[in-house]
This record gives structure tokens, sequence and C-alpha cells, in this order.
């Protein structure tokens, strides 16, 4: 072992006349950009320069690939997504489906992260007591988290479709199938519910945690006060778990605005539209069609960061916020 | 220790410089890439040093992801595509390298046309390797179970919508009748109801033939004729096929084409009787829509020669009239043609049903081929499955639908000519 630590460092040393030589050429202050180079060079690469080529592609217009040939056609792009002749009627819209899937993604958001929030908490809460077979249950409520969400959609397409097991069971029970995935409401309440199934896992996980940080010795306190189980939760597990909760809406909230291939698979996205979500937009307008219009799924896509970005933001000031009250009290 | 190292050399140089990969790109409907993979065996053994990949993929893949690989200049050697017209910027001219082009022009001249750029356009991309045709099976045990004469060869539509419907409430299935979810299937009765599809300058347009087979579809669908989950199941344009719900007899007919023949072969088995029957008839046609998968060279490929060698030998007549024979499909090589193929593995199902296909292609309008060969015919395919799934779920009305795969339809024309 310590010759291992021996041989690393002298390793190391190696470059120590380098670090010295850039801290003299670079000055202290601005060393500390050498050591993120790497990282800023990975990231420049392969996170701002597509940016900077999304941004080419949503102001040129035409179906060819490579953005020198495209011709430039400045704001047509956003134009045509944002053309409607009755702004409270999006039938009357040039592209009605982009509309409709910025809707059913709005409707998703709010609808599955309010759940999924809700759930990841009672089911955080449950965990966290002792009860039979926690270890198991643990597992049980993180599985899915480990699946792809390929195998996920097929599974429970697998479950509801027509022929589906769901069906079968209602047929033997001397009921009539149900079309889950062809009806409306059925398959919007389908994804949603899929959805929360999958990805439930990963927020009780960092629910729990944060339950686990909060010190005992609050709730012995309570305890010895008589304070009732609901005044206990409201007032001591509720506040302190709040950080996490926030970085939980946070993350739930993204994911849910970038909701794809679950959906994908399990409905396509149908029936009709009703499925169609902002992400499966842009994938079918830039490269599903005949005709790829890839200006069109690019402009999509900044609205789409857009609505992104408003919501860190948003989640910047909560935590700030949050932060700032702790240090207060 | 030198000489060693030289030879060493000498030798990974040689084989380095003898070695061609000829990368082929295929999907298949029933067995074709796995008789393709067989006769890519023997060209490589009468050829040595080349060696044929052969990367099996789904449908989707050619359809989707294989036009973005090319657009960026990335692809195989060989692909087996159907969009013809629309890839035809991408393929390679490979009559340089033939042995003899003029018995292509002889055996495939009728098709060749069909994968150049321009009519102007004299070269050689690759051969059809079959020729199809839309068309309806028919589930025929069902028909005699409810007794229910089949209709004739020129029955319509709505003569066959109503014994279906008779068949299929007596023998308790689920729905009378499905369509492939496909523009290009819809084409067909939408031709026989009178659409005209393009207008006297040659342009795509809509007529009341195609809003009233719009109209009388999503009647069929909402009603519960159609089996809705075939076009409703789905959202965007995305392709399904209505072959599994009849492999299952959930219905009792459905709009196909003829590349399904093997498949119904193979997995039907003696479940129950099937039989391909004539196109139906509307008003003005009684037509299905003609098309096929073509093999075509690609600019993309690193060994220009040996794919143009390879498809060679796929084109001469043993070697094609083995493909067509053991995948039950109409062979687009004139001489062949002419001198039939033996289709020794085919049932007699298979059989009467490539007679059926073979025979139907009399009764093509032109319009049907003309639209065939139309490179944006994708542009008026894809809104109408779109559109017209909105109809049937209830987000739009028929007119609406017309309205939006106009104005689709003229955007992405519009788009593709900048």
């Amino acid at each position: 072992m310590e010759l291992v630590s021996r041989l690393l460092g002298g390793f190391f040393n190696l470059f120590e006349p380098l670090f010295r030589a850039g801290q003299r050429w670079l000055g202290f202050s601005r060393l500390g950009w050498l050591f993120v180079a790497p990282n800023l060079i990975v990231f420049g690469l392969f996170t701002f320069l597509p940016i900077v080529i999304n941004f080419v592609y949503a102001t040129t217009g035409g179906v060819k690939l490579y953005p020198f040939d495209r011709p430039f056609t400045g704001m047509e792009n956003f134009g045509i997504l944002f053309e409607c002749r009755d702004y409270f009627d999006i039938r009357t819209c040039r592209k009605d489906v982009f509309w409709r899937a910025m809707i059913n993604t709005a409707q998703f958001s709010v609808i599955q992260v309010t759940l999924m929030v809700g759930f990841s908490l009672v089911t955080a809460l449950v965990l966290n007591r002792k009860i039979i077979g926690r270890g198991f249950w643990r597992g049980v409520f993180f599985y899915p988290v480990l699946l792809s969400p390929v195998v996920v959609a097929l599974i429970w397409k697998w479950l509801l479709q027509t022929q589906g097991v769901f069906n079968a069971g209602l047929v033997a029970a001397g009921s009539t199938p149900v079309n889950w995935l062809t009806e409306a409401h059925w398959a919007f309440s389908w994804t949603v519910f899929v959805s929360i199934w999958a990805h439930m896992g990963f927020y009780t996980l960092i629910l729990l945690a944060g339950l686990q940080a909060i010190p005992k010795e609050m709730y012995e306190a309570a305890e010895m006060d008589a304070a009732p189980p609901w005044r206990t939760l409201t007032r001591i597990t509720l506040p302190l778990l709040m950080p996490n909760l926030i970085v939980v809406l946070v993350l739930a909230m993204i994911r849910a605005v970038q909701i794809f291939d679950e959906v994908y698979v399990l409905t396509g996205g149908g029936p009709g539209s009703a499925t169609t979500f902002i992400v499966q937009f842009i994938y079918q307008t830039g490269f599903a069609e005949q005709i790829h219009l890839y200006g069109l799924a690019a402009a999509a896509s900044l609205v789409l960061a857009i609505g992104l970005m408003a919501l860190t933001i948003v989640q910047l000031r909560i935590t700030k916020a949050s932060s700032a009250g702790q240090r207060a009290r | 220790m030198r000489s060693a190292l030289s030879l060493f050399a000498l030798l990974a140089l040689s084989s380095a410089a003898g070695a061609a990969d000829v990368r082929v790109m295929c999907y298949q409907d029933g067995n074709e890439c796995d008789v393709t993979a067989e006769l890519a065996k023997r060209f490589e053994a009468q050829n040595p040093g080349t060696k044929v990949i052969l990367d099996v993929v789904p449908y989707k893949t050619i359809v989707e992801q294989l036009p973005v690989q090319l657009a960026a200049g990335q692809g195989p050697d060989i692909a087996r595509v159907t969009d013809l017209g629309g890839l035809s910027r991408y393929y390679l001219d490979i009559t340089p390298n033939l042995k003899d082009a003029r018995y292509w022009e002889a055996n495939f001249g009728a098709t060749l046309p069909w994968l150049r750029p321009t009519p102007s356009d004299k070269g050689i991309y690759g051969f059809m390797s079959q020729l199809t045709m839309t068309g309806p099976y028919v589930n025929k045990t069902l028909f005699e179970q409810a007794k229910v004469t089949l209709p004739g060869p020129k029955a319509t539509w709505d003569e066959w919508i109503d014994a279906t419907k008779r068949v299929a409430r007596a023998t308790q299935t689920p729905a009378a009748m499905a369509w492939d979810r496909s523009g290009h299937r819809f084409a067909g009765p939408a031709i026989s109801h009178g659409a005209k599809i393009f207008d006297a300058k040659g342009e795509l347009m809509l007529d009341d033939g195609y809003r009233t087979t719009v109209a009388k579809f999503v009647g069929w669908n909402k009603d519960g004729t159609m089996l809705k989950e075939v076009w409703a199941g789905s959202g965007g344009s995305t392709y399904a096929d209505s072959i599994g719900e009849f492999k299952n007899a959930r219905v009792v007919m459905v709009l196909s084409g003829s590349w399904q023949i093997n498949r119904l072969q193979k997995d039907i088995g003696n479940a129950f009787d099937w039989v391909a029957v004539p196109n139906p008839c509307g008003p003005a046609a009684c037509t299905g829509i003609p098309g096929g998968a073509a093999w075509v060279a690609l600019k993309t490929a690193k060994s220009p020669k040996e794919a143009a060698m390879f498809l060679d030998f796929m084109a001469q007549e043993a070697n094609y009239a083995e493909f067509a024979g053991r995948t039950n499909n109409i062979p687009a090589h004139a001489g062949l043609a002419k001198k039939g193929v033996n289709y020794a593995g085919a049932t007699p199902a298979a059989r009467a049903a490539l007679t059926t296909f073979g025979s139907g292609v009399a009764n093509l309008a032109p319009v049907a081929y003309q639209f065939q060969g139309y490179k944006f015919n994708r542009a008026i395919m894809l809104p109408t499955v779109t559109r017209v799934t909105q109809a049937i779920v209830g987000e739009m009305s028929v007119d609406e639908a017309i309205a939006k795969i106009a104005a689709d339809m003229a955007d992405a024309v519009r788009q593709a000519q900048k």
C-alpha cells in the first residue's frame, strides 16, 4: 500500500514543475482555470456548441442538414409555430399539434409532479418507520428506477392493450374490456401513472435521505411535549425536509417537461394527439417525417429550453429563499 | 527477426488491400434478409476477399434513421429502401461497375426510372427487389362460419363493409375491417373514390374524392366497423400495420399489401383460411397503389465497386428467381416475369394470393403509378395519417382535417423546395 502511494506521489511530483510554471505564468488567482479547462472544453463541445448550432437551425429553413447549406430565414420558424387566427382556439393555429403538445406537457407536468411529490413523500415517511421487511420494501419501490424506460413502457403496454392482462381480468370477471390506450382520457391518465411508477423510487430515495438526516432529538423533544403526530409532521418533519422537497419538486418538474421515451413507446403520442408532448413534437418534426423540418424542430426546442430555463430560475430563487429562511431561524 | 517483421507487415498490407466490406442495410417483411444472407455467402465464395455485412434493421429504421444518416454523409454501401424517389439524391450510379448494363436495361427498364433523381437521368442506381401492390386480405373461415357469401371481384367498398359487418356480427369478431395506418394504403381507396391527387400542373391537391374517403373512413372508425386501435392507437404519422390483428382473427378483412403474403403463410399456418381479394371499387376505380422495395447503392459506399458487383450478382436471373421464389414476391425482372417464378415453398393460399395481386396490376389506375413515383408523395401521406386520426378521436372535424392536411402538405413541399 505504502509502495503504491509512493509511486503515485512520485508520479504526481513529475507535474510539479509544470504547475509551478503555470502558476507563474497565469498568476495564482487564474490557476483555477487550468484545472477546470478539461471540463470546460467537454462542456463547450458537447453542450455549448450544440446550443449555438440549434440557434443556427432555428433561424434557417429548408431541408438540408448542413448549416451552411441552409437559407437564412430569420424568425420565420418561430412565426410558423406561433401563427394562430384565434389564440383561444388552437385548432386555428398553423402548427396546432405544437400547441396541443405544449398544453399536454403543461397539464402532464402539473398533475404528474403534484402526484409524484405526494406519493414519494408518503412512501418515504412510511419507509422511514420501523416496518417489517423495510429493506425489502425500499428495494421494491426503487426497482423500477433501474429499468430502461422502453422496458417500462413495453411492460405496461402488454398489461394495458386491448387484449392485455388487465382486460383479460375484466373479461374473466364478467365485465367488458376497456380501451385503456385508445381513449384519450384513459391514455393520458396511464401515461401519468406509468411515469410516476417508473420514477417515484428515485425521489423517494432523496426524501428518505432527508428524513434520516433530521436529528432524532427533535422527535424525542416533541414526544416529551406530547405533540400529536400531525403537529410533529407539520412543525418538524416538513420544515426540515423542505430543501429536499424543493430539489425533488424541481427535478421532477424538469423531467416531466422532458417526458418522451416511455410515452412514445406506450401510446406513440396517441390517440390522436392526446399524449403528444413537446419533445415528441420536436422529434417528429425533425426526424420522423419524410421531409425533415430541422429548423422548425430547433425553434420548438428553443421554446422548450426557455421554459426549462424559467423553471430553473424559479428553483434557484426558491432555494435561495429557503436557505435564507433557515439561516434566519 | 527483421525479415519476420517485414513478412508480417507485407501480409497485413496485402490483406488490407484485398479485403473489402460491403455493408448492407436490410429490413424484411418476411424472410427477405435471410434469403439475401444466403445469397451473400455464395457471392463471397465467388469473390474471395469481399465480405458482405448484412445489418438487419426494423422498417422504421429505414424510414426514419437512414435518411438522417444519409443527409449527414454517413450510411451503408447498399440499402433496401421503399422511399424510392425521396432518397434518390443519395443513390450511387453503378453503371461503370456493371458487367452488362444492357442486361439491366432489358430486364429492369420499366422500374429503373423510379430510382432516378430526374426524368432525363440515365444512371443505374439499383433494382427493385420486388414489385408490390396494396390490397385486402379476407378471413375466409369467418365468412364460412357466418354463412355469408364473399363479394365478387367488382364489389364496392360499401358492399365489402356491409358483408364484413355481417360476418363480424355473426362470429362476434371485434371489428369488420382494419386498414394499415399508412397514407400509402389510404391512397388506393381514395383514388377509387375519385381522388385525382394531382392538379393540372402536376402538384398535389385534395378534392371531393379524397374528402369522401376521409369522411367514410372516419365514420367507419367511429361506428366500430374499423378496428379503432390500429389508427387511434398511435399519434403522429407513425406507421402501424393491421396484419397482426388479422392473424389474431380480430378483424374479418384488412387492407395491407402483397409483401405480407409470406408473413401470413408463415404465421397463420392452418389456423384459418385466408384469401387475397381484388381491390374493392369506388365510383372511379378499383385500384390499389403499386410500389415495392429496391436495393440501391449509396454515395456513402466505402466499397463502391464491390457494392456494384454484389448488386449485379443479386440481379442475375437465377439469383433473382431464387429470391422472388423463396420470399413469395412478385418479380420486377421482366425476363423472369415472362417465364414465371417457381414459388416452390408457397402454400395454395399464398399462390392464390400471388395470382390475385399479379392480375390486379391491370386494374391499377394511372394516377396510382404517378402517385408512387412522385418525389414528395409522403407530403400528403403522412399528414393524412396524423389528421385523419385526429378526426377519428374527435379532436377535429373531417373538414378541419382536410384543411389541415392541405396546409401541412403545402408547408412540407414548400420547405423541401427551399
